[in-house]
């Protein structure tokens, strides 16, 4: 009796492997003859998958963008640099004088004094007017007072009375304080990152009726298929499974177009990037997609390729009925 | 249109379905296999009411029927052994037991050794016969043919019919809707005249 059990026990056991067996050929047979057929017209996939690329790495592009961005604006706002105007008729001497004052000062970090002619050097070489600028009898540029306060902190009003004093000495002009125009960046970037969310929401739709359509007209090319086999018995499920791996392959494909042709633009970008970075005076690190952000983006690529499918195959092949 | 038809097949029989065209031999082979539904009355098919079939139970009852069509409905990019094996890959079936299964088919129907054809490179009766082996491969319990030597010369006709009578003999109940009256008299089954949709003879 027991081993009678027993034998029942390992029949039914093998019975089940078959079976999950010939679930997991059905499925890597769709995975794979999917694939095939994509390879099989060239012509038509690849233009395809190259339109959804594009607007894959417009979404996907301006998010790296934003995240590059956001890491720059990230650097100047640990600053909180005050930037000294001194008036035109001060000498480099005096301002000397004044930064050493400055440097006395508790609250203050580091200093930097920019001479007169140190400004116009600089200005020279990086505005590209060059040549041009000798031309001028009189250097027109103010000495500049840099003031890095020690409390790099975040307390913005003890920066902003520190600045005020400042302001008070004779030889200054007038005084800025770069956490202004970094707030107005950091609102710009809001309004950028709200922008490049309702892109990527676009595009991704986009993304969605171009595998829609792909996949309706693969089934109208294939519909004779479809109606044998549902004559010979085939189920909804079993009829859909390799359209919804073409819309997979789809995505997937794309999306991995969509990386390369981000990196490449990132690449032809890197240089001025870096001689931005340089004019700035500090180094830059640009930041491209990592392990995980490409995984997400395979991710979301394949996911909207199999939506897109599913969509116009829920409601297309009700249709194609045997008559 | 049909109207007051109404008819008993026995498990393992074999009837003809005759009649002029338009008579609604085709319409009665759809309504069997539920490509069509009726308005009114029901189908019984092994005391299963078709009217109350759901969608999703059609498929697993077209697996129990072996259908054959005039056009034989072949898949024309696809091989011989492709085409006869698709019954069996819808169901599920393992590679191994559908490379059997195939060529025990194509045997049947006398076309061993055709496999790696396509469809289009077979004479019209061939072509027919890798049908019929699509048709079998499952071991339906019903087989329906609607004008299955439409296309075929008496010869061939004759040949085809005899391999129906053999699938009779092994318990299969088979239908088979033609309008080649001498053919059908020198059978000797039963048969069904359908006329302007109604049935003359049951």
């Amino acid at each position: 009796m027991k081993r009678k059990a027993r034998q029942s026990k390992n029949k039914a056991r093998n019975a089940f492997s078959d079976k999950s067996q010939t679930y997991l050929h059905i499925h890597a047979h769709a995975l794979f003859s999917s694939l095939g057929r994509i390879v099989k017209n060239t012509f038509t996939s690849v233009m395809t998958m190259l339109v959804m690329a594009i607007a894959i790495s417009l979404a996907s592009g301006f998010y790296l963008l934003i995240d590059n961005m956001q890491q720059l604006t990230g650097d100047i706002e640990s600053t909180n640099k005050i930037s000294l105007f001194l008036k035109p008729n001060v000498s480099d001497k005096s301002g000397r004088t004044l930064a050493e004052k400055i440097r006395q000062n508790k609250a203050v970090d580091k200093v930097v004094l920019i001479t007169k002619k140190q400004a116009l050097k600089e200005f020279k070489e990086y505005s590209g007017f060059g040549e041009a600028l000798n031309v001028l009898e009189v250097n027109p540029l103010p000495t500049v007072i840099q003031v890095l306060p020690k409390n790099t902190l975040d307390d913005l009003q003890a920066i902003e009375s520190l600045m005020m004093e400042f302001k008070h000495f004779n030889q200054v002009d007038f005084a800025q304080l770069d956490m202004q125009w970094v707030r107005r960046l950091q609102t710009m970037m809001q309004i950028m990152q709200r922008g490049v969310l309702i892109l990527t929401l676009l595009l991704g739709f986009a993304v969605l009726l171009i595998t829609g359509n792909t996949i309706r007209l693969e089934l109208q090319n294939r519909r004779d298929e479809v109606l044998v086999a549902k004559l010979v018995g085939a189920t909804y499920s079993f009829i859909q499974r390799p359209f919804l791996y073409t819309g997979f392959w789809l995505g997937f494909l794309s999306g991995i177009i969509a990386w390369l042709l981000v990196s490449i633009i990132m690449l032809l970008l890197q240089s001025p990037i870096e001689e931005l970075s340089l004019l700035n005076g500090r180094a830059f690190e640009l930041s491209y997609f990592g392990f995980f952000d490409i995984i997400s983006l395979l991710s979301i690529t394949s996911f909207l390729g199999v939506l897109g499918a599913w969509i116009v195959l829920y409601y297309q092949l009700q249709e194609i009925k045997p008559k | 249109m049909l109207l007051n038809v109404s008819f008993h097949l026995k498990r393992g029989e074999m009837a003809f379905l005759t009649g002029h065209s338009g008579a609604g031999k085709s319409t009665l082979l759809k309504l069997i296999a539920m490509m069509e539904f009726c308005s009114r009355g029901c189908i019984l098919l092994g005391g299963q009411n078709l009217n109350k079939v759901t969608e999703r139970e059609i498929p697993y009852i077209r697996r129990k029927l072996g259908l054959i069509f005039q056009d034989n409905k072949l898949l024309y990019d696809r091989t011989v052994f492709d085409n006869v094996a698709l019954p069996l890959i819808v169901s599920g079936y393992g590679y191994k037991e559908i490379g059997r299964r195939v060529r025990a088919s194509l045997d049947k129907v006398g076309l061993l050794g055709k496999e790696k054809k396509y469809p289009l490179t077979l004479s019209g009766g061939e072509q027919q016969r890798v049908g019929i082996a699509r048709a079998v491969i499952n071991k339906p319990e019903i087989i329906l043919a609607d004008e299955p030597t439409g296309n075929l010369d008496p010869e061939l006709s004759a040949e085809v019919m005899h391999l129906f009578e053999q699938f009779q003999n092994v318990g299969v109940t088979v239908l088979i809707a033609s309008h080649d009256a001498n053919l059908l008299k020198r059978m000797g089954h039963r048969i069904l005249t359908l006329d302007h949709g109604q049935l003359k003879v049951g």
